[in-house]
Parts: structure tokens; C-alpha cells; sequence
């Protein structure tokens, strides 16, 4: 099903990722997001951005696990946690905020 | 699960193939993302075209695939640690470890020191080392 922002279509998979990550933009994060039943607040902005900055840098989105540690590095321990994430993403920060950032499900992810 | 029950077995990846051309690297790269959530002992080898995987500075947008090179940057993050590269396949191929990209990890017991992941062996110690393993899987 295309998602449609501003009087725009994108082309989504079957589970609502966005298709061509190139394509997305902080309006098209907000309507994913939005799908997702999330508003988005700077705490899950931060989750997202770091996401697109990893996936540009490796070409993969990390696993939980990776994620957790990262985020723990970059913006200090108290975020750097599953209990944090998934208060702000609740079925699943590497599943739910991989899609608000525009990028494919996360391998290994079920 | 209680400490007793826990098994470590000793996995080893072996790839073998040049990156692109077939799909060999990188569903090799994708199980080794996905079974390092398993705490296993892990490592990796790179063998005859496989050490082209490794190297540096790989450009696919004439071809149209995605470049994955930089994945294997990604592997330290996964705490694996063992990347043997075997001299011999290097040295046939006039590559030396300088053509290969950087990989490091961070080690935990050593106050999160970054250190190399890649270790250069010879064909008998890649031997010996894969003598060793519970479960050697060939790419």
C-alpha cells in the first residue's frame, strides 16, 4: 500500500518500509511514524537520526543488541538501554524506528 | 537457561568467493549478523577469491548492486574479533594486508582498547585453526 504525504505516493514493501530509502524526508518519517501510531518527540528524532546516520555509514541497520550499545556511546547510559527504546518504541526499536527512518527491516529481525 | 546448560561452540565462517558476481558474501555476511545475537565463539576466514571482500575502496555503481564493503566495518561492532586472512591467497592475488580495509574491535577486558580484527596466517595455521572448530561453515 503506497503511503501517501502531502498529495505524494511512495511506494512502500508489504509491511509498510518505505521501498526507496532515497526518497525520504522528515515529513515522509512523520506519516510513517504517524502509521505506526507514534508522535514523534526529539527523544525518538534521536533514535531515528542515528539509525540513517549507521545505516549510511555500514549499510545495515543494526541488530538490538548493537543499537542499545551504540546509542549508549553517543548519547550516554541512561538512554542506552532496552527499556528506554522500547518506551519509545513499543514493538520494537529496531523494527518500528528502521521504518520511521526510512530504512529496510533490520537483518535477523523476526 | 543456567550457566551449566550454556554451550559455546567454536563456528567458523569460510568464504571463499570474489564479493559480487554471486550471492555467496553476502548471505555469508547476513548469517554472521544474525547468528553473532547467539554469543557463540565466531570467526571468520577469507580464502582464495574471498580476499577480495575485504579490500579497499570497492565501487559498484557500474554494476548496480549495493556496495556491502562496508558492512565488514560493522563486524567489531557484532563483537567478532576473528577475521583470519590466509597469506598465501593474498600473496597470489599481489595484495597485501594495505589493500584490505581496517577492521577493528573494541576490547571489553582491555579497558575497550581498539584492536585489529584481522589476523594474517598461513595456509597450515588456517588448517590447524579450522582443526579446532565445532561447526565450520563454507561460503
Amino acid at each position: 500500500m503506497p503511503l501517501e504525504v502531502d498529495g505524494k505516493s511512495y511506494e512502500t514493501d508489504e509491511e509498510g518500509y518505505l521501498a526507496d530509502l532515497s526518497q525520504w524526508d522528515e515529513k515522509v518519517a512523520v506519516a510513517l511514524a504517524k502509521s505506526e501510531n507514534l508522535d514523534m518527540s526529539d527523544s525518538h528524532w534521536e533514535v531515528v537520526n542515528f539509525l540513517r546516520e549507521y545505516y549510511s555509514e555500514y549499510q545495515i541497520a543494526p541488530a538490538v543488541r548493537v543499537l542499545t550499545k551504540a546509542i549508549g556511546k553517543k548519547l550516554g547510559k541512561d538512554k542506552g538501554n532496552s527499556k528506554y527504546l522500547y518506551e519509545l518504541f513499543p514493538y520494537g526499536p529496531a523494527k518500528q524506528a528502521c521504518k520511521i527512518a526510512g530504512l529496510p527491516k533490520p537483518t535477523g529481525c523476526v | 537457561m543456567s550457566d551449566a546448560e550454556q554451550i559455546t561452540k567454536k563456528f567458523m565462517y569460510i568464504n571463499r568467493k570474489a564479493p559480487y558476481g554471486t550471492i555467496y558474501a553476502w548471505e555469508s555476511l547476513e548469517v554472521v549478523l544474525i547468528a553473532a545475537a547467539f554469543d557463540q565463539d565466531i570467526s571468520l576466514a577469507f580464502i582464495d577469491d574471498g580476499v577480495y571482500q575485504l579490500t579497499k575502496g570497492q565501487k559498484t555503481e557500474a554494476i548496480g548492486l549495493k556496495n556491502f564493503s562496508a558492512t565488514y566495518r560493522a563486524l567489531g561492532d557484532y563483537d567478532i574479533q576473528k577475521i583470519y586472512v590466509e597469506k598465501e591467497s593474498l600473496e597470489t592475488r599481489g595484495l597485501t594486508l594495505d589493500d584490505l580495509q581496517h577492521l577493528v574491535y573494541e576490547d571489553e577486558d582491555d579497558d575497550y582498547a581498539e584492536k585489529d580484527s584481522i589476523k594474517l596466517v598461513s595456509a597450515d595455521e588456517l588448517g590447524k585453526i579450522m582443526e579446532e572448530q565445532n561447526v565450520v561453515l563454507s561460503f
